[in-house]
């Protein structure tokens, strides 16, 4: 800073402070001794605000899940009875859905977003790689009400038409695949939901997993071209083993985010309790969209404290799933250090 | 790889050696081919939603569109202007709240608790809270506020996207603060700065371009959430400016509207689809170019 100020005004002013500093001599300055202390304090408090809030959250949602555990346990995780009617609940159809659709979304994303991770770290051209970067992202700020409401009335009549349709009469009466596309070709169900969850979390791979292939040294990249190594090679044998950490910490990060996506599987997994048929084109329920189809109208009492219970099984995955991915995010952050 | 057999005679080593490298070659183009396939397929998707959806929202756009109240099933008229209020007022004073904590929060990070256990502890649980179920979100506030008061409230709203407020600019106002040269604090303590006034009047100000995009995408982050509005503002479906009251919101109201089978609520549904991707879109793009002219 101060080799950017210019000295010929500095000096041409000297005069002038001494004269002023004769007139006035200097005071002290009035500090008062509180606002520091109230500045900290509020800082302080602010931390420990967002650990209350997470604090807060899981005891709430015990205390309201109370009644479903005490009358379920933990059976309430493989039990496949929902009926409102009846007044008995179990959990394992909405914690099928939930798992079952992440999983469409990372069998797919994955190699996508590591495509694109690739694409935008050693292929793309200088003047792409922000606007293209920038796309990606805003992927992600798509608000996810405008996914839902295009899968259902967009791309799932598509999805049925061109996918659905072809895949059941390729695959009719072959004994395990067919059964995995049986059942009725509307274009809502398990399949739908993980394509676009699949859509929804490729910007977030992509962009840790982008991230991550840039603290590679270039060192390293340089001595493997260096041998002869074609980009594929130093990608797959030199940038992947350093950074493995941290991708398989983006993907952590990407499922966290499909598990409690909730509004773009409402719109297009069918809400139906079922678990009859393994098909993926089958109408489904998950965790999320249950509690969003049917919390506002459940009365008090069981009905109730079952789906509080749902929320509670839902946040205590994705818990452990974004600490798995934070941990070893860190761990890549650590060795970039020492390396450095 | 097996070239073995074939080292009898230089020639036959000469020809395996080409053949691994054509197919080295070969699979690195293929490779790279596939690495440009997903790009474009990343890309194919973010422009047919935002062509569906210009498509398809634009016809509803007119002036009833603002300022008509939300229709009856099959009614001839009206528009989307309870929602789009009710909306910018609980996104708007779930900003005023949760920012001032995120930045206090922030500031604790980045100045106090670079160190010690409470540091770590609440860096951690924040980036956990970020990309938490939002619905969950939901959850805790309507066994809070809503079981208790008895009442669905735009308040309540507020408070959900409050919290999702704060992870998002906690996150940011820690990132630029940490960005800040630490000559530029020694410089203002050796001039005698209590740290309160060293934080507010020299780093917070140097970091100021990037924590005001943090909020900026922190409102529209907030202004497309649907899952904690379901149960804590619920929906109305006539004006109000009570906060005490059930609030409707555009992504509730689209939610709603989009299930029904009715036609005027669909094209009303895209067309408030059209207006939120807009406006989101529109708030990221200005919220990047605008950090990235500031610094």
């Amino acid at each position: 800073m101060a080799a950017t100020l210019p000295a010929s005004a500095y000096l041409r002013e000297e005069g002038k402070i001494r004269s002023d500093m004769k007139d006035r001599p200097p005071v002290a300055r009035r500090v008062s001794p509180w606002a520091d202390v109230v500045f900290s304090a509020l800082a302080h408090g602010a931390a420990w605000l967002t650990l209350a809030l997470l604090a807060g959250i899981l005891v709430s949602l015990v205390i309201g899940a109370a009644p479903a555990i005490r009358a379920y346990g933990l059976s309430f995780l493989w039990t496949s009875e929902w009926d409102p009617v009846q007044n008995r609940y179990g959990g394992l159809v909405m914690i099928y859905g939930t798992l079952m659709t992440s999983l469409i979304a990372l069998v797919i994303a994955v190699p996508v977003s590591f495509g694109i991770a690739l694409f935008l770290t050693e292929l793309s051209p200088l003047w792409l790689k922000r606007p293209l970067g920038t796309a990606i992202e805003l992927l992600a700020a798509v608000p996810s009400i405008v996914y839902g409401m295009w899968g259902l009335l967009v791309f799932s009549p598509i999805l049925s038409r061109f996918v659905q349709q072809p895949l059941q009469s390729v695959f009719k009466g072959v004994p395990v695949l067919g059964s995995l596309f049986s059942g009725p070709p509307v274009g809502i169900g398990l399949l739908s939901a993980g394509i676009i969850l699949a859509i929804m979390v490729i910007p977030f791979i992509a962009s840790v997993m982008r991230d991550v292939f840039d603290v590679t040294p270039p060192m390293l990249k340089e001595s493997a071209y260096a041998l002869g190594s074609t980009t594929w090679e130093v990608v797959w044998k030199v940038v992947l083993p350093y950074t493995k950490t941290g991708v398989v910490g983006g993907i952590m990060l990407g499922l966290g985010r499909a598990l409690g996506e909730t509004m773009a599987v409402t719109f297009v997994i069918g809400n139906f309790n079922q678990l009859n048929s393994l098909s993926l084109f089958e109408a489904a329920n998950s965790i999320t969209s249950a509690l969003a189809n049917e919390f506002g109208e459940a009365a008090p009492g069981l009905h109730q404290a079952s789906l509080i219970y749902l929320g509670l099984v839902l946040f205590l995955i994705t818990f452990i799933v974004l600490s798995i991915s934070k941990l070893l995010l860190q761990r890549l952050k650590r060795r970039e250090g020492r390396v450095a | 790889m097996s070239t073995t057999a074939a080292t009898a005679t230089p020639e036959a080593a000469q020809l395996a050696r080409r053949r691994l490298h054509a197919r080295r070659k070969r699979r690195n183009v293929v490779a790279l081919t596939l690495a440009l396939a997903a790009m474009a397929f990343g890309i194919f998707w973010l422009v047919w939603i935002l062509v569906e959806t210009v498509r398809l929202g634009i016809g509803g756009m007119s002036l009833s569109l603002f300022t008509e109240m939300t229709p009856a099933p099959q009614a001839e008229t009206g528009g989307l202007a309870n929602a789009i209020f009710g909306s910018l007022a609980m996104v708007t004073m779930a900003t005023l709240l949760g920012t001032p904590i995120g930045i206090l929060a922030g500031i604790y990070l980045a100045e106090y608790g670079q160190r010690g256990w409470l540091g770590h502890t609440t860096r951690f649980i924040n980036d956990i809270l970020l990309s938490a179920p939002s619905i969950v979100i939901g959850l805790f506030i309507y066994s809070v506020v809503v079981a208790r008061a008895k009442s669905f409230s735009g308040w309540a709203g507020v408070l959900a996207l409050a919290l999702i407020v704060i992870p998002v600019v906690i996150r940011t106002t820690e990132n630029m603060l940490a960005l800040i040269p630490n000559a530029l604090r020694e410089a203002a303590y050796a001039l005698g700065t209590p740290k309160w006034r060293v934080i507010s009047t020299v780093t917070l100000r140097a970091a100021r371009a990037g924590v005001i995009t943090g909020v900026l995408l922190a409102f529209a982050r907030i202004a497309g959430e649907t899952a904690p509005l379901l149960f804590t503002a619920l929906s109305n479906q006539f004006w109000t400016s009570d906060m005490s009251q059930p609030m409707a919101s555009l992504p509730v109201t689209i939610f709603k509207f989009a299930m029904s089978p009715y036609e005027n609520w669909q094209k009303l549904a895209w067309a408030g689809v059209f207006l939120i991707t807009l406006g989101v879109l529109i708030l990221n793009i200005v919220a990047r170019t605008f950090f990235r002219n500031r610094t």
